[in-house]
């Protein structure tokens, strides 16, 4: 039973990071259709720029909003230099372009910082566990909640109470009803990706403190998980990409813990591919939108 | 109609879908305080001309001008800030939004919240049924209903000149008939119109002046009285 509970939350940690890439994930894809691949390789330019923060002496907070800050601005250059134009070609070439941004971060990354694993300094953020009816609880674990669940009430704030969210679910549903409100479809689009992109800075810095690792392909692998948790709960769907986070994080957990941590990913994917034969749009998707 | 008066102006526009001439060198004047009809069967032109009005499509050649100023160029959204509201087609409420977010999203260009506040107050009283839908998903609104909705959220945006896209597609003849009605207050109330319609007998009742488009061009136009009774929109719309 502890084990199990010990699983849970082990999960519900690395499930919270997925989350966080899946809500920019579906935004971006709920907003423009497309699959920004890009997005993965955000989440490691924001652990390097808190990385570099955190080398700086800055603290948590002010690593996080620097990060932030600086991938909203890079998410609203990529989508401007590098979609933009293409977007109204055809989805295909879109989706190309995406790919040529994931690699030229890579390896731009590479290039410059080298391939070498690198971890945040010991003081950044000092470990300590805690026990509680035999569970271990590691302050990580309550940093990564915290930060992600004030993330997502921030997020549900915009998205749900703000004009600029109002304009954003209008242009996701229907963009060119949304210009006939006087909402600027390029304008909002921009905005998407600066929250989304934010969202995906956060979780880097996150996930490099959580498995003290910062390296340029570290993007690709959560990148490809929150992928899945996004279709898992519905791609568009914003509340859908948190569940399919928690969903993924917590399944993996439970698959590691008993014994199959060599199938863990193996479990994600085969995951994926049954939801999509059984429930093609998701746990929480819509299905075909009315439209009489 | 004189020039001075001129709400909008359209002066030899084409519009080109790729390989499609959609629209081929339209003329066509919508006075201040008008209803103007624009009749003709489907694909002659009708929603591509309000289309290019809205900034929605770009124009190949031509000029569009609105109270003396060319607006051929100007982004949709900056239209709207204009004065100029559209009706879609289809009418293209946001399903997923309630009945209030749509209508919020009419005002989406003011900052004005008293006015924007009088102006709900406005639109839900010209429309009763929406306000006891109010916390609604548009998307469970019947059809009628959602054509309310559309023309209450284009009256959100305080136009002058509102373009209608086939407000009576797939509505009951009841219904159409009390849409209508609502598009001849609105235009008394000191909105000017512009109607696209396949319904021409309503349109024509309602209209003051009316364009017959066919294939991209405009074939007829005139007084909505004289243009009922000619011989050829009698035959071709009107049923003999």
């Amino acid at each position: 039973m502890t084990d199990l509970l010990q699983q849970l939350l082990n999960g519900l940690s690395q499930g919270s990071i997925y989350a966080l890439i899946a809500v920019g994930y579906t935004m971006i894809y709920g907003i423009i259709q497309l699959i920004n691949f890009a997005h993965g390789d955000v989440i490691m330019v924001g652990a390097y720029v808190a990385l570099g923060c955190a080398l700086m002496g800055l603290g948590f907070i002010p690593s996080l909003a620097v990060a932030m800050l600086t991938c909203a601005i890079l998410g609203v250059i990529i989508e401007r230099v590098a979609y933009r134009r293409v977007r109204p070609v055809s989805r295909l070439a879109a989706l190309t372009s995406a790919i040529g941004v994931s690699l030229f971060l890579e390896y731009t990354m590479m290039y410059f910082l080298g391939a070498d694993i690198r971890t945040f300094p010991a003081g950044f953020f000092p470990e300590r566990t805690y026990s509680l009816w035999g569970i271990t609880i590691n302050n990580k674990d309550l940093l990564v909640l915290g930060t992600t669940l004030v993330l997502v009430i921030i997020l549900q704030y915009i998205i749900y109470r703000t004009r600029t969210g109002k304009a954003m679910r209008a242009v996701s549903f229907d963009g060119q009803a949304a210009q006939l409100m006087g909402v600027n479809v390029n304008s909002t689009v921009a905005i998407t990706f600066f929250i989304g992109s934010a969202m995906a800075a956060a979780a880097g810095l996150l996930y490099g403190i959580y498995f003290n690792t910062v390296q340029p392909l570290m993007g690709l692998m959560p990148g490809l998980k929150a992928f899945i948790a996004a279709v898992l709960g519905g791609i568009g769907s914003v509340p859908g990409a948190m569940l399919g986070g928690i969903l993924l994080g917590m399944t993996e957990s439970l698959v590691a813990g008993f014994g199959g941590s060599m199938y863990r990913d193996a479990v994600a994917f085969i995951i994926l591919i049954l939801v999509l034969l059984i429930r093609p749009t998701g746990l929480l998707g819509k299905g075909v939108q009315e439209k009489v | 109609m004189g020039r001075v008066e001129a709400l909008l102006n359209l002066e030899d526009v084409n519009v080109h879908y790729g390989a499609i001439w959609a629209l081929k060198g339209i003329n066509l004047t919508v006075g201040e305080g008008e209803i103007v009809s624009l009749i003709g069967a489907n694909g002659a032109g009708k929603s591509t001309t309000l289309r290019a009005i809205s900034g929605v499509i770009k124009t190949s050649s031509g000029r569009i001008s609105y109270q003396g100023e060319d607006i051929t160029k100007t982004p949709a959204h900056d239209i709207v800030k204009k004065g100029i509201a559209q009706v879609p087609e289809g009418r293209r409420i946001f399903a997923n939004l309630t009945v209030m977010e749509n209508l919020e999203l009419g005002a989406y260009i003011r900052r004005d919240a008293k006015g924007i506040k009088q102006d709900m107050e406005m639109v839900l009283d010209r429309f009763p049924r929406l306000r006891e839908r109010i916390s609604q998903i548009a998307g469970t609104l019947s059809g009628g209903e959602q054509q309310m909705l559309a023309i209450g959220r284009a009256l959100m945006t305080r136009p002058k000149l509102m373009l209608l896209d086939e407000p009576s597609m797939g509505l009951a003849p009841l219904l159409v008939k009390e849409i209508f009605s609502i598009i001849q207050e609105i235009n008394q109330d000191g909105t000017t119109i512009l109607l696209v319609e396949q319904n021409a007998r309503m349109a024509l009742q309602i209209a003051h002046r009316a364009y017959v488009l066919e294939t991209g061009r405009i074939v007829l136009e005139g007084s909505a009285q004289k243009l009922a009774s000619h011989e050829d929109v009698k035959k071709a719309y009107l049923g003999g």
